[in-house]
């Protein structure tokens, strides 16, 4: 192997985004929060943290969900999770909590529920959706130098990430997923891929498809494989 | 001096230059003259309350120019036609340029201070424009008409005057003036050929017809060589072309068509050579080129179409008619068609389609390559003089350029190159002659390493006289087998099996000898032995007579065993060879129920078990005093195809990551491009495969996708 750097690939910057909005700047402006929030921000952290590892584990994180009335495995947290640019999936550390709920400007356990409906227009926006998409997919990335996902695994993931604004497209592709034996993981790259086939490729004719374009060959074969059985 | 007074002098003095420059005698215009009319004019110009304004001499300047055209050049032109009045034309234009231009020096004070103050056209051009207005345009037509009717008449043999056309013509051009010539004179050339080419046809053959047209085609381009300017001369010459040429297809073609189908289906080449024979590669038949050569395509294509589908042939027989079918093809254009780029297309459609299309089974270069082979193999030396084998090659290669796989034959050639070099009778001055001949069809990339396994062999003659010496020199090591050492470059080989076993000590004796004196030779290198290669000469003291055996060095082991004792097991044969399962089921099978039994097996059916026991066959004989036992099998063909479609793998991605090296970023259409072209002369990789190199290589850290523009690829150092 020539390369020996762990650096995963396409990895993003800040979690900030680059068009702030106004609403955006006066959180970032302001979010030299008080000290009074400050506290009380870290101490919802050892509300829901384990004592002896210093982290809020998964059974932390459930008994949040339940407290926030929101079912574990409901996009928002991954949304959330986004928000605070948390490292390990399952797990977030003081700093990463710091990070999100300072910028969410919750304290308290009914602010940060009612901060969600806000932040999921945010991730909707532009470019924040394409940098919350791609790190969907890292956040999934669980072993030391894993490059990619099973294919069951991205299957639940495009549900979760996609599935409310590009149902067919997901729901088609996961189909061919699940029938071909080409791959049996899918990498960053075609991850990727499929957002923009998503938002450029008219669908379900792929009228402006082209083959001898970049697109990764997994989404050149998906198109043969619909064409196929659109007869 | 009051304005009329003025103005009549100025007429005057004009009127002077006017008789000059028509010749009068007795008009000069003297120094004098010309100051004062200067003086005159600055005066006027100048002076406070001068009875002429500027302008009021302006206009009178350009009245005296009118009246002078009226006056005297279109009377003049009035009543001429043809030749005359273009040479009339010319004339007046030139004195009227230098009354212009002398006039221009008396009024000159009013150009200056005037005319440019005022926006005013100068008065050199006002004098060209009235010119234009009144001369030019008036005449056109009848200009135009005249040119028209002397072209008519040249071409009726009548006597030309070409250079006062040019001059007409170029005046016209260099003013800008449409006189609508070119349209004129196409159409009339269209009339006059049309009828040409009608009184033609009805009287003559095809041939002479071409011949006639030709004619017409090179007089007209001499004639008009002289006056028209090149497009024009090309637009004539495509108008001329294009009448005869109507009137051929309507009433030639069929009939040449079918005449060419005739003789080619009697190959008569005699008689098809004479029918393009009188043309220039250039003149007007290879307007016939593209019809004819299409026959010529249907009816190679019909015949190699016979020969795919003819199963009673072999593969020989078929790669033979292949050569033949082709070089007779080759005569025919370079004979009879001039070497026609559009024959030598039809030629190459039909052999891409017949040397990559499979017959019966395989593929046309599986053939070629066994052709190849047959041909170069010992005793084929017998059966044809070395002359002969070359010419048969030289014309067998001719075929390569045809074939799409080319690095597939590569493999195919190389192992049958081995086996060749590796045998007794290999003749390396003869492959070395082959390969250039391969060189010069289709490249060094092909030949280059296959030369370099040839001078592997001719190192390896000229390294035994030396280990020769060795062995003289030390009498000591001599190992008392007469051996020899065939020494191979590694990686330039096919791969060998290597089935490692245990030799018995007379052998391993020679192993250890060669291998001082090699180390001692050349200190750096490493051997490594393969006994399944090379042949061992045994000889087998069976009851009817003693024989001669020839046989790998692995089959000598296993005999050998034989020498102390006369049953072995299965079992017992493999622990002293030490040697692994499947090698040894290959090996007995060879020596026991192949076409030689030397062994006897128990029990007798013809495949290897572990429980089978091995007797040596003292019964054994042959009516040839020596005989070759083949080897064990071994299964290659399939390997070859797995080894090109690897090796595919590696050359694309090889091939993507020079390019991108050199081009650091590039769009990933253009990189497909250049690499479809890089890879081009030795096969087509498909666009699937080059996508998923290129996806392989990302996933590698080679190269990457730019976050801004997916299309972009970008080289990772």
């Amino acid at each position: 192997m020539r390369r020996s750097s762990s650096k995963k690939p396409g990895q993003a910057g800040s979690a900030a985004p680059a068009n702030p909005s106004a609403a955006d700047l006066l959180r970032t402006a302001s979010s030299k929060a008080t000290s009074k929030e400050l506290e009380r921000i870290d101490g919802l952290f050892s509300a829901y943290a384990n004592g002896s590892s210093g982290l809020i584990d998964p059974e932390g994180i459930e008994s949040l969900c339940a407290d926030l009335e929101v079912d574990h495995t409901d996009v928002r947290i991954l949304m959330l999770a986004w928000k605070m640019q948390a490292e390990r999936q399952g797990y977030f550390t003081l700093d990463e909590w710091r990070r999100g709920l300072k910028s969410l400007r919750a304290d308290t356990i009914s602010k940060l529920k009612k901060a969600l409906p806000e932040l999921e227009k945010e991730v909707k926006r532009q470019p924040n959706f394409a940098d919350f998409y791609a790190y969907a997919f890292r956040y999934c990335l669980t072993e030391e130098k894993q490059k990619s996902i099973d294919i069951e695994s991205i299957c639940e993931l495009l549900d979760l990430v996609l599935g409310n604004q590009f149902r067919a497209q997901v729901d088609y592709f996961i189909e061919y997923l699940k029938a071909q034996n080409d791959y049996k993981v899918i990498n960053m790259d075609q991850w990727t891929g499929f957002l923009r086939f998503c938002n450029e490729i008219s669908f379900p004719d792929f009228s402006n498809y082209d083959p001898e374009l970049a697109w990764p060959l997994v989404l050149d074969n998906f198109v043969d494989w619909m064409q196929a059985k659109q007869g | 001096m009051s304005f009329d007074q003025d103005l009549e002098f100025i007429e005057m003095g004009v009127k002077k230059l006017k008789r000059q420059l028509e010749g009068d005698p007795e008009a000069i215009v003297t120094m004098v003259d010309k100051m004062s009319l200067y003086t005159k004019v600055y005066n006027l110009c100048t002076q406070r309350g001068s009875p002429v304004s500027p302008r009021e001499l302006y206009d009178k300047y350009k009245e005296l120019i009118i009246e002078y055209i009226m006056s005297t050049v279109l009377p003049s032109l009035q009543e001429k036609c043809d030749e005359e009045i273009l040479i009339q034309l010319v004339e007046m234009w030139g004195i009227h340029k230098k009354m212009v231009h002398k006039l221009f020096l008396y009024f000159q004070y009013l150009d200056h201070g005037y005319v440019s103050r005022n926006s005013l056209p100068p008065l050199h051009e006002v004098g060209l424009t009235c010119f234009h207005d009144l001369v030019f345009k008036e005449f056109k037509d009848k200009v135009r008409d005249a040119i028209i009717s002397m072209i008519a008449q040249q071409r009726e043999g009548k006597p030309f005057d070409g250079d006062s056309i040019k001059s007409v013509l170029d005046i016209f051009v260099q003013h800008g003036i449409e006189i609508g010539f070119e349209e004129a004179m196409l159409k009339e050339a269209a009339i006059y050929y049309s009828n040409k080419a009608s009184s033609l046809v009805r009287k003559f053959s095809y041939r002479e017809y071409m011949l006639k047209a030709n004619e017409c085609l090179q007089r007209e381009k001499t004639g008009v060589s002289c006056y028209l300017n090149a497009s024009t001369e090309a637009a004539l010459l495509e108008v001329v072309r294009n009448e005869f040429l109507s009137l051929f297809a309507g009433h030639y073609l069929e009939r040449e068509k079918s005449r060419f189908l005739t003789l080619l289906a009697h190959e008569n080449a005699e008689e098809l050579s004479r029918m393009f024979r009188p043309f220039s590669k250039d003149a007007i038949w290879s307007h016939m080129a593209e019809p004819l050569s299409n026959i010529f395509k249907n009816h190679v294509h019909m015949e190699a179409i016979a020969l795919a589908r003819d199963t009673a042939m072999n593969g020989q027989e078929f790669i033979q008619k292949a050569i033949k079918l082709h070089e007779k093809c080759l005569k025919y254009i370079n004979e009879c068609f001039q070497e026609h780029d559009r024959f030598r297309q039809a030629l190459a459609y039909v052999f891409h389609w017949l040397c990559n299309t499979a017959v019966g089974g395989r593929q046309p270069l599986e053939l070629l390559a066994s052709f190849c082979d047959d041909l170069l193999k010992k005793d084929c030396g017998k059966r044809l003089s070395d002359k002969a084998i070359e010419e048969t090659f030289e014309k067998a290669v001719k075929l390569l350029p045809y074939v799409y796989a080319k690095d597939h034959f590569l493999k195919l050639y190389r192992e049958n190159l081995a086996r060749r070099l590796l045998s007794e009778s290999a003749n390396d001055d003869r492959e070395r002659k082959i390969l250039v001949k391969i060189k010069q069809q289709i490249g060094n990339w092909f030949q280059h390493p296959m030369k370099r396994m040839v001078d592997d062999i001719t190192s390896t003659r000229e390294n035994q006289l030396s280990f020769r010496d060795y062995i003289d020199r030390n009498s000591s090591i001599r190992p008392g087998i007469d051996f020899a050492v065939t020494v191979l470059s590694q990686g330039l080989w096919p791969d060998f099996k290597l089935a490692d076993l245990d030799l018995p000590p007379e052998m391993e004796k020679c192993k250890e000898v060669f291998g001082e004196y090699y180390q001692w030779k050349n200190k750096d290198r490493k051997l490594t032995w393969i006994p399944s290669a090379g042949t061992c000469n045994v000889v087998g003291r069976f009851e009817p007579k003693t024989m001669e055996l020839i046989m790998t060095p692995v089959q000598a082991a296993a005999l050998l065993l034989f020498n102390s004792t006369n049953r072995l097991s299965y079992s017992e044969i493999m622990t002293q060879l030490n040697m692994t399962e499947d090698n040894v089921v290959g090996l007995l099978y060879s020596l026991s129920c192949a076409k030689h039994k030397i062994l006897i097996k128990e029990p007798a059916m013809k495949t290897i078990s572990p429980t089978d026991y091995f007797e040596f066959n003292s019964k054994f004989t042959d009516k040839m005093a020596s005989i070759k036992i083949p080897p064990p099998p071994v299964a290659k063909s399939k390997k070859a195809t797995e080894g090109v479609n690897k090796d595919c793998r590696w050359t694309i991605d090889a091939s993507i990551v020079r390019i991108m090296k050199s081009q650091k970023v590039m769009a990933q259409k253009e990189l497909v491009k250049e690499c479809v072209k890089e890879l081009g002369h030795m096969f087509k990789p498909e666009l699937k495969m080059i996508k998923k190199r290129i996806e392989g290589l990302m996933a590698r850290y080679f190269l990457e996708r730019d976050s801004q523009d997916p299309e972009l690829l970008r080289y990772l150092p």
